[in-house]
């Protein structure tokens, strides 16, 4: 497109030196100059452009119908579980390829079509809007404050005390009734907390096997979970009960062992911590056996399991709880009874 | 108008039938007023910058996460009966899940589209809380919350706030082992808040945690409760945008006073609705491409099961960084626990967010100002606030940072101990330099400023001078680029009324008059400002010589 084929009538002639609204003062070159004048754009000068514009604002609602059209063929022809492999992307669903995509381009197309238009064929002359101040005139002001001070004395609020004190009263006591239907969400804690399915003679169970573990099950070096024995995942209750008694087994070197209570409670050099972490509960799963640290990946709390569970570094505050285990006479490891202080993170009753 | 016949239509008074929208917009007229309504909001002045489509792109993903989220609904079963699962994705079959994992799994694998929703539910609900941040920004870079606009900030804080609860019980929905463990947290951060933590938590829980209520419970906060209450603050941040006009910034004919701009019929109209659907394909695509929150790869939840790499929601990095970097405090005395190293960063993650929520209060007690302002600052002509901004951005990131101090450890094999370190450290440091850096870098770009206004645009054309010196030609500046470099105000500090009147009387000046004068010093006190250009300076140099 060239400047000669504009048809000389609708070229903008000499640009108005007049501004909207101009300020002048004389010797002020920071003065306000006003609104410039409105620029005109291609398409406001040369029908062609405005013509070139129309039908490309058309061509991309056109590309939209087009793309809806073929957001019902994907979702009529494709089979809902079939996968395709798309480079770079990988495997994915081949339904929720092409209906995203052809979804997508039928909704930016309308909405690049409409930008369009208002950019090159709406009137794009600047207007101004006064503002005027958000607070009311003090007239405005006076009559309301007036209305307000005669609609409280109608009222006799400030003069029959007893009738404001005692509507007061009501209207304060009143949301108690919601807060004691609120008491149904929940009985009280009490000492839910402090217990955990463990308890004396109930043999370990590997988590993976789901048989009872034996000494010799457990390597130096491995990280092994259990549960107590009796526990299924059908019981109504197991999450609750998995949450708090989920445990975690490793064998030491007793000569290893720093903490002499660890020492005691343990069998064999094999201690048994809660695998739930103290500061706000998740399973620790990370266990570093040169160091004999466990990490839990949610906050990177590190406990030393060969020093009574003591926290080496992270936010948790406390060690995590020991579990005392013997061998029982069938050679199965056993708890001798339950934790001895609440699993989990700590809370303000825990003491 | 003629009244004279009231049975016809206003416009068949003049003998002829009104076309039929206008019959329907008269019947209209009749009962709700539309054409008063009409009158000052139909062809209302909206002015034009790239970043007020920023609170747009929020709205529409707002939209956007309403109709998916209604059409999910049709599918999900908000439910942790436990059942086994027998549908079509294999790896999962036989595998024991709440009916909440099994529908959500059915929504991804057996609805047809459904996938595609999801995604386009959790894509849109990210780019929503990111765009209130960015939106935000820009509100408060350019002093957009200044009066009047101090409640509309509030409303939109709120909104934020609300935007991240709501975001949170949602991805809590599938009970998927990632969301799970994300809850578990929530749980144990209750849990530490002194005296009634443990019963709060119950109270959520239904009992001990998990219980089989949470999903339900968790269900109508995240689709009625919450966004009921968003809805209507977005109603009214809407309305009070209508109601106050748009901000613009300071240029030539544009005045505290008025609104400069294009009208919102047609141009906005066909302007911010294209934008919506533009949002709205852009989020389509991207869901279709990009896979987010693939629960089936996790699994449902178990409260003794982990998968390393736990992260929440983008937006809640934040906090998380807060409880990964604080020491692990307990205090036990009298049979109770004080934790916190867990309550500690819940208190600082709620200061960090009600700081913001407050400022527009604080800088206009600091400065005193009670004026309405429609004309945005640049961010460089508010050197303390800017800085204040990116110091608290700067603690953002950083704790941001820190609520993936476990992923900077493996991606740059690092030590997790010295990230967090690191982190611990920049928590503090961080903010402070970013502070020192922002103020400066903002006085720098006043001077430029001025610069330019007094010796006009560097052209990069180098001449000669008949003796040999090489200089740079340098462009005047029009007079509109004149005025827009000079608009800005420059107010004085408060200053300390003196503490004997003039009749004599020694008067007490209170600690918090003396706290205001102080603050309101490092707001607009004398090394803080690079004093505009004045008429004379500038007239001296360009009446002399050509070049300074």
């Amino acid at each position: 497109m060239s400047s000669q084929d504009i048809p000389e009538e609708t070229l903008p002639s000499k640009q108005g030196e007049a501004h909207e609204g101009a300020v002048a003062v004389a010797g002020d070159p920071f003065a306000d100059p006003g609104l410039p004048p409105h620029e005109h754009r291609i398409q406001d000068i040369d029908e062609r452009a405005a013509k070139r514009s129309e039908r490309a604002v058309a061509f991309m609602f056109t590309l939209s119908m087009l793309a809806t059209i073929g957001f019902i063929a994907a979702y009529l022809a494709i089979p809902v579980d079939k996968n395709i492999y798309v480079f770079p992307i990988g495997h994915v669903s081949a339904m929720n390829f092409t209906l995203g995509l052809t979804l997508g381009v039928a909704l930016f197309l309308i909405g690049a079509g409409a930008v369009h238009w208002a950019r090159t064929l709406m009137s794009d002359v600047e207007h101004i809007d006064e503002r005027h101040p958000i607070e009311a005139p003090s007239e405005v002001r006076a009559k309301v404050i007036a209305d307000f001070h005669q609609g409280a004395a109608e009222s006799a609020m400030g003069r029959r005390k007893l009738i404001r004190n005692s509507m007061f009263g009501a209207l304060s006591l009143l949301p108690l009734s919601g807060v004691f239907l609120l008491g149904g969400l929940s009985k009280a804690p009490g000492t839910k907390l402090r217990h955990t399915a463990w308890g004396k003679g109930k043999r370990l169970v590997n988590q993976n096997t789901n048989q009872p573990l034996r000494p010799e099950d457990i390597q130096v070096g491995s990280l092994t979970f259990a549960m107590p024995e009796g526990m299924k995942e059908e019981d109504h209750d197991f999450q609750n009960q998995i949450a708090k008694a989920a445990l975690m087994l490793v064998r030491l070197r007793p000569e290893n062992i720093k903490d002499k209570k660890e020492l005691d409670w343990s069998v064999d050099g094999i201690v048994a911590f809660s695998k739930i972490c103290t500061h706000v509960g998740c399973p620790i799963n990370l266990y570093e056996q040169q160091t004999h640290h466990v990490l839990c990946p949610c906050h990177q709390s590190t406990f030393d399991l060969s020093d009574g569970g003591r926290v080496v570094f992270g936010p948790a505050g406390h060690a995590l709880p020991q579990l005392r285990i013997k061998v029982n006479d069938k050679g199965y490891l056993e708890a001798m009874g339950d934790f001895q202080e609440p699993v989990g993170p700590a809370f303000w009753e825990r003491g | 108008m003629s009244t004279a016949d009231t049975t016809t239509t206003r416009a068949g008074a003049q003998g002829r039938k009104a076309p039929a929208g206008e019959r329907v917009a008269d019947w209209a007229d009749g009962r709700l007023g539309i054409y008063t309504l009409a009158k000052g909001g139909m062809r209302k002045i909206f002015p034009d910058h790239w970043s007020f489509m920023l609170g747009e792109v929020c709205l529409y993903s707002f939209l956007i996460i309403i109709l998916t989220g209604v059409y999910l609904t049709l599918f999900f079963h908000p439910s942790m009966n436990e059942v086994v699962y027998h549908g079509s994705y294999v790896p999962m079959q036989g595998v024991r899940m709440s009916e909440a994992f099994k529908s959500t799994l059915d929504i991804s694998f057996d609805v047809r589209g459904g996938l595609l929703i999801r995604q386009i539910h959790h894509w849109a609900a990210l780019v929503f809380i990111a765009g209130m941040m960015v939106h935000m920004m820009r509100v408060f870079f350019t002093g957009a919350f200044r009066k009047p606009r101090e409640i509309n900030w509030l409303f939109g804080f709120l909104l934020l706030v609300l935007g991240t609860f709501t975001g949170f019980t949602g991805y809590s929905l599938p009970d998927d082992l990632l969301s799970g463990t994300g809850v578990r947290i929530a749980d144990g951060l209750v849990m530490s808040i002194p005296l009634v933590g443990t019963y709060i938590s119950f109270y959520l829980f239904g009992g001990e945690f998990p219980g089989t209520d949470f999903v339900s419970r968790f269900y109508s906060i995240h689709i009625l409760l919450l966004p009921g209450i968003m809805l209507g603050l977005v109603v009214g941040h809407l309305i009070l945008v209508f109601y106050h006009k748009h901000t613009q910034f300071a240029g030539p004919g544009r005045t505290n006073k008025n609104v400069v701009g294009m009208p919102l019929m047609p141009v906005y109209m066909a302007k911010a609705g294209g934008f919506f659907f533009l949002v709205f394909g852009i989020i389509a695509a991207i869901s279709a491409i990009a896979t987010i929150n693939p629960v089936w790869e996790l699994g449902p939840y178990r409260p003794d099961q982990v998968s390393t790499n736990a992260q929440p929601d983008w937006y809640l990095g934040m906090s998380e960084g807060l409880f990964r970097i604080m020491p692990g405090w307990e205090i036990s005395f009298a049979g109770h626990t004080l934790v916190l190293g867990v309550f500690i960063p819940l208190l600082v993650f709620g200061a960090v967010l009600t700081i913001m929520a407050v400022y527009p209060f604080i800088e206009s007690w600091v400065t005193g100002d009670k004026r309405e302002h429609h004309i945005l600052d640049r961010p460089r002509n508010a050197p303390t606030r800017t800085a204040f901004g990116v110091a608290w951005l700067t603690l953002y990131g950083v704790a941001l940072m820190a609520g993936g101090n476990d992923l900077w450890a493996t991606h740059f094999h690092l030590s997790v101990n010295s990230v967090t370190w690191f982190v611990r450290i920049s928590f503090f440091v961080g903010p402070v330099l970013a502070f020192i850096a922002t103020r400066r870098i903002c006085m720098g770009l006043q001077r430029r400023d001025k610069d330019k206004v007094l010796h006009g645009r560097e052209s990069g054309i180098i001449k000669r001078l008949p003796h040999g010196e090489f200089v740079e030609v340098h462009e005047p500046l029009t007079q509109e680029q004149l005025h827009t470099l000079t608009a800005h105000e420059q107010p004085r500090p408060l200053a300390l009324e003196p503490e004997v009147d003039e009749n004599g009387v020694v008067r007490k000046v209170k600690g918090t008059q003396k706290l205001r004068v102080r603050l309101s010093k490092s707001y607009y006190g004398e090394d803080r400002y690079v004093p505009k250009a004045t008429a004379k300076e500038y007239q001296e140099i360009t009446s002399g010589h050509g070049h300074h």
